[in-house]
C-alpha cells in the first residue's frame, strides 16, 4: 500500500490566499491542483511536503482565451479542457496531438497545465509543447508578477524558476497567423511517458520557412529546444532537405540516457525520425491553412 | 481533519488524516467496497468514481480534495431495484471474468454513454484506455458497453 507521509492540508479560495499560505508556512509547503504528478511522488516518498495547499477552488484560473495576439491559458486549466479547446485546435493543433497521448482520459480530467509544467519532469509533454511555441509563464508572488520564458523556466529536472512563495497563474503563447504545428511521440504503451517526443511549429512565406520552433521531450532537460535545428530551418525552403538537416541537428543536440525505455542511441535515432515526421505534419497543416 | 461530501446522494462525513486517499475513505470509512483498490499508481483504473460528475481515479485524489463535492460510486449506479443498463450489459455480454476491473469500467462506461449515447467501438476503447482488465476481456467489455448503448432506458419526457 502506497500512502504519502503525513502532512497538513489547507484550501485556498483565492490566489492571494494561496500566496499568503505559501509565505506563512515556508518552503516545505506545496500547491496541489490535479495532484496526478505530486501525489504519486508523495506516495513514493520522493516528495515529502509538510503542508499542501489545495488550489482546486481557484476556478477562475481555468480558461483558454485569445487576448490580442496571444493565447492565455490559466494555470488550473485541465488536460481535458486543453484537448477540447476550439481555439487551440484551430491555432495550435500541437496541443491536441500532445493531449491525445498524455496519460489517459480519466487522468486528463484532473491534471492541470500549471501542475504539469511546474513538475518539471524531463519527459513531460506539455513542457515540450510550450517550449516549442516559445510560450511564457506568469509567476505571481505577494509582491508582484514576473514573466519567464518557457525556455528559461527549467533549471534542471524537477527544478523550475518558481520560488517557494510563488505560483504560476498563466501560460501565454504568441499567436502566429498561418502557423502549422505538430507533436510526435513514441511510447512503450498508450498513456506512458515518452521514449522520445518532438514538437514543432512552422510558418512559411513564399515556400520559405520564416519562423519555427522545435522542442524535445524525454531526451534531456524538460522541453529542451533544439536551437541549432531551428536556426538551420529559418530561411530555408520548406521540404525534405530542410527537414533532414534539422532532424540530424536535433538528434545531435539532445542528451538521451540509456534506461528501461531504451538505449541512448536508439532514442537519438528516434529524435531524428520524429523531427522529420513532426515537420512534415506541421508543414501539411500550413498548406491546409494553418489548422 | 473533518471531511464531508455527498456520496451517491447521501451526506457523509468523517474525521480523517489529510493523507487519506479517496479510495480508502470510500472503502474503509464508508464500507463502500464496490470501488476497488488496485495499482495505487493511477494506472489501472479499477478505483474510478465520479467526482462532481467526472470520472477520476480515486487512488490519486485525497479524501480532503473530495470534501464538499459530489461523489458517485458503483453502488450509485443501480436506481432502486433497477440495474443500470451498463450493469445489465456487463451481465448480458459477459463483460467480466474475475470482476476486479469491473467497477471502474462501469463508471467510465456510464459517463461515456451520458455524453455520447451511441459511441463507436473506437470511442469506447479510447474512453476505457486508462483502465486495465488483467483477464484481457476487453472484447466483451466493449460489447457490454455497446449493449448498454442499445438498451438505454427511455428518457423521461416532461409533460
Amino acid at each position: 500500500m502506497q500512502t504519502p507521509a503525513p502532512f497538513e492540508y489547507e484550501h485556498a479560495s483565492s490566489v492571494d490566499e494561496a500566496l499568503a499560505l505559501l509565505e506563512r508556512h515556508g518552503p516545505e509547503t506545496r500547491l496541489v491542483a490535479g495532484g496526478h504528478s505530486l501525489l504519486p511522488m508523495m506516495k513514493l516518498r520522493l516528495a515529502r511536503p509538510e503542508r499542501l495547499v489545495d488550489v482546486n477552488d481557484l476556478t477562475d484560473l481555468a480558461y483558454v482565451r485569445r487576448e490580442g495576439d496571444q493565447i492565455a491559458i490559466g494555470a488550473l486549466t485541465r488536460h481535458a479542457q486543453l484537448a477540447s479547446s476550439p481555439l487551440l485546435a484551430s491555432l495550435y493543433p500541437i496541443f491536441q496531438d500532445a493531449e491525445r497521448v498524455i496519460a489517459d482520459p480519466v487522468v486528463r480530467n484532473r491534471g492541470t497545465i500549471g501542475g504539469s509544467l511546474c513538475q518539471g519532469d524531463p519527459a513531460e509533454d506539455l513542457s515540450a509543447v510550450v517550449a516549442t511555441l516559445g510560450g511564457s509563464l506568469k509567476i505571481r508572488s505577494r509582491t508582484g508578477e514576473r514573466v519567464v520564458a518557457a525556455r528559461d523556466f527549467y533549471l534542471g529536472p524537477y527544478e523550475t524558476q518558481v520560488g517557494p512563495a510563488e505560483m504560476v497563474t498563466e501560460v501565454v503563447i504568441p499567436i502566429r497567423p498561418g502557423a502549422g504545428s505538430a507533436y510526435e511521440k513514441v511510447e512503450r504503451r498508450p498513456g506512458d511517458w515518452a521514449i522520445a517526443a518532438v514538437g514543432c511549429f512552422l510558418t512559411v512565406s513564399g515556400g520559405v520557412i520564416a519562423d519555427c520552433g522545435i522542442g524535445l521531450a524525454a531526451v534531456g532537460a524538460p522541453g529542451l529546444p533544439a536551437l541549432e535545428a531551428e536556426a538551420a530551418l529559418r530561411g530555408r525552403p520548406a521540404g525534405e532537405e530542410a527537414y533532414a538537416a534539422a532532424a540530424q541537428m536535433a538528434a545531435a543536440h539532445c542528451r538521451p540516457q540509456t534506461d528501461q525505455r531504451g538505449p541512448a542511441e536508439y532514442k537519438r535515432d528516434l529524435v531524428a525520425e520524429l523531427t522529420r515526421r513532426a515537420l512534415r505534419r506541421a508543414a501539411a497543416r500550413v498548406m491546409a491553412g494553418g489548422a | 481533519m473533518r471531511v464531508a461530501m455527498n456520496v451517491n446522494g447521501e451526506e457523509v462525513g468523517a474525521e480523517v488524516e489529510p493523507r487519506m486517499l479517496l479510495v480508502h475513505f470510500l472503502r474503509d470509512e464508508l464500507g463502500l467496497t464496490g470501488t476497488h483498490w488496485g495499482c495505487d499508481t493511477s494506472n489501472c483504473g479499477t478505483c474510478v468514481v465520479w467526482m462532481d460528475g467526472e470520472p477520476v481515479k480515486s487512488c490519486t485524489v485525497l479524501a480532503a480534495m473530495a470534501s464538499g463535492r459530489d461523489v458517485r460510486t458503483v453502488e450509485g449506479l443501480e436506481q432502486g431495484t433497477q440495474l443500470d443498463p451498463v450493469q445489465e450489459g456487463f451481465m448480458q455480454e459477459h463483460g467480466l471474468q474475475c470482476g476486479f476491473c469491473t467497477p471502474g469500467m462501469m463508471m467510465t462506461a456510464r459517463w461515456l454513454l451520458d455524453h455520447n449515447p451511441d459511441p463507436s467501438e473506437a470511442e469506447i476503447r479510447e474512453a476505457i484506455s486508462g483502465q486495465i482488465c488483467r483477464c484481457t476481456g476487453y472484447e466483451n467489455i466493449v460489447r457490454a458497453i455497446r449493449w448498454a448503448a442499445a438498451h438505454q432506458p427511455a428518457k423521461e419526457v416532461a409533460s
